[in-house]
């Protein structure tokens, strides 16, 4: 008591500066971030469109754009697209993660060229997701080179179409999204897995668990929290998921809407200046991220701090 | 007996290790296939592409690059000088102001001071895009579309960032600096910039790399803010290109505008790659 008196007294002169270092993450938060979220939760109640070249309202309506957001729109159909594509991602990005972070931390394996591996591993997460997208289309577009190796090799009699098909335009961005995050989950796994106690592997093969009993037993458990974490990161990430469906599809979310995202969804509404239902999208999003968010939240500030542990 | 088992372990973790490295070296071809084709398109000729699939490098690579640069539509130079312009700012800005947040929260002891905390890490998750709404109408109202102003500016206020270097503060920034260097006399705000700054560059090194690489890959927020052509950064243009009718398209210029984008960054990365990884793991909070 006596101790943080003195702090505080040694400490009252400056504590003025606190706040004003404060002053530019504030402004600049409530201006650009704040401000722009209130309004678009405003708009929300709103019946404002354009039609042709006249624009309509705003005018309130209530709660009419949610309603007409849920009966009339696609919106259950693109929020299962989503959770469907993000499904197709994260359970092989999660399990290659999870096997490439335990090789990489086993101290009986020994890996040479780690660095290496980690570095190849993590760079396509670096890629520019549009520009790795017009990548994927232009190598898997009918005639190109993916489809030539398929024909030559005899695998395929023609050229397979792979955005004409539910399947394959779904199967690439799944495929992408793999490629883009499996490294960094490997990472934030590795900084979990080290940040065991390595005396229980000892013990647990002195004991003769095999490394399968090993994973499952220690590992697994142990890295419940940074797994958790790992999951509703991505699962935020997840309804993001923009960039590569929409440079893939060119914003049209081919064959059939199938591969359309929530927030292709929104942007779409917001190009069409349909502000309305923009807004309502907007706080529909807002409240799944905010739950997913305090989750988050929780996680961090319990004590346990992922990613905390240097690699 | 016993020597028997470990021998067989021996050999058992051989094969396993065997594995391991083939497993691995599988991952990798898989990573690196993907741009090694584009490399390889990049040099090659649009007839020779035409003709199908190579795994060898052409001879036309600086055609390639003499067409994207000649090209009068697509402006892939002024794009790429475009987005280094509001990657650079952004990182600089974002990191100095991040900094200067978590210093004071980390520093001084005020009223308001675990409010300001909390309100930050509570907002930290929650997407930009929810709010493009508001912030295109805002932007709009204030004459700052087709400007580069609301792509920089609002980098100051950066929760991810913030959050990763109160974390570093934690554990590198002893307070006993700040109490000697202001024993010395030394005002706050130049105790921040002079000695702060500086002890804490590596973690700064990071995170503008980061927030360099996340605002040059940005396609969101830029195609609902910019529209002109002389302002256009390369994701918008890549977004052109593929709006574009593809089969009229010359397939190695193509390949090499695609290249140019995402090249500068593979080579900032291999450079840095090592603090790179490292960082990862400090404070990433991506999906």
């Amino acid at each position: 008591m006596k101790q943080k008196n003195l702090k505080r007294g040694r400490y009252r002169g400056y504590n003025r500066w606190g706040y004003i270092f404060l002053i530019p993450f504030f402004l600049i938060y409530a201006i650009f971030a704040l401000l722009p979220m209130l309004s678009t939760f405003y708009y929300s109640f709103f019946e404002n469109y354009m039609s042709g070249l006249r624009m309509v309202g705003p005018r309130f309506v209530g709660l009419e754009n949610y309603i007409a957001l849920f009966t009339q729109g696609d919106l259950l159909k693109y929020a299962g697209n989503t959770l469907i594509m993000w499904i197709l991602g994260f359970v092989p990005q999660i399990a290659i993660a999870l096997l490439l972070a335990a090789w990489f931390t086993d101290t009986r394996l020994r890996l040479r060229g780690a660095g290496f591996f980690k570095t190849v591993i993590y760079m396509p997460n670096l890629i520019m997701a549009s520009a790795f997208s017009m990548l994927f289309f232009a190598l898997f577009s009918n005639n190109g080179p993916v489809n030539n190796v398929l024909v030559n090799l005899g695998i395929f009699q023609e050229p397979f179409r792979f955005l004409a098909s539910t399947a394959g335009a779904r199967g690439l961005v799944a495929l992408m999204n793999v490629l883009m995050w499996f490294g960094n989950t490997t990472i934030l796994l590795m900084a979990g897995m080290m940040g065991i106690d390595t005396g229980l592997f000892e013990a647990a093969r002195v004991d003769g668990a095999s490394p399968f009993q090993v994973f499952s037993r220690i590992t697994m458990p142990l890295l419940k929290p940074i797994l958790i974490y790992v999951l509703i990161t991505s699962l935020i990430g997840g309804l993001q998921m923009f960039d590569v469906p929409q440079i893939l599809t060119n914003g049209k979310g081919e064959p059939d809407r199938t591969s359309m995202t929530l927030m292709m969804y929104l942007n779409n509404h917001l190009f069409n200046k349909n502000y309305g239902m923009a807004g309502a999208l907007s706080v529909i999003l807002f409240f799944i991220t905010g739950v997913l968010s305090v989750l988050i939240f929780k996680s961090l500030t319990k004590g346990r701090k992922p990613g905390k542990e240097r690699v | 007996m016993r020597e028997k088992k470990e021998e067989v372990r021996g050999l058992s973790l051989k094969i396993r290790r065997g594995i391991c490295y083939l497993v691995l070296t599988l991952i990798s071809v898989v990573c690196l296939f993907s741009f090694y084709m584009l490399f390889v398109n990049s040099t090659r000729a649009h007839s020779d592409i035409q003709k199908g699939f190579s795994l060898l490098p052409g001879k036309s690579f600086l055609a390639n690059l003499s067409s994207v640069w000649e090209n009068k539509t697509i402006l892939i130079v002024r794009g790429l000088g475009n987005s280094v312009f509001v990657a650079s700012l952004t990182a600089l800005l974002s990191v100095y102001f991040s900094a200067l947040t978590a210093y004071a929260i980390h520093v001084y002891e005020f009223r308001f001071k675990k409010a300001a905390f909390y309100f930050i890490l509570l907002v930290m998750t929650i997407p930009t895009q929810v709010s493009a709404l508001g912030f295109v109408k805002l932007i709009t109202s204030m004459g700052l579309k087709d400007s580069f102003l609301p792509l920089i500016v609002p980098s100051i206020a950066a929760p991810a960032v913030f959050f990763f270097l109160k974390q570093y503060m934690e554990s590198a920034l002893p307070l006993e600096m700040v109490e000697a260097a202001r024993i010395d006399g030394s005002g706050e705000f130049f105790t921040f910039n002079r000695v702060i700054l500086p002890v804490i560059k590596p973690a700064l090194a990071v995170q503008a790399i980061f927030t360099f690489v996340s605002s040059w890959n940005n396609y969101f927020t830029p195609s609902l803010v910019l529209t002109s052509s002389e302002k256009k950064t390369l994701p918008l243009w890549i977004a052109y290109i593929r709006s574009a009718d593809f089969t009229k398209f010359d397939m190695g210029q193509l390949y090499m505008m695609i290249f140019c984008s995402i090249f500068p960054v593979v080579l900032v990365y291999l450079l840095l790659s090592r603090f790179i990884v490292q960082g990862v793991a400090l404070g990433s909070l991506k999906g």
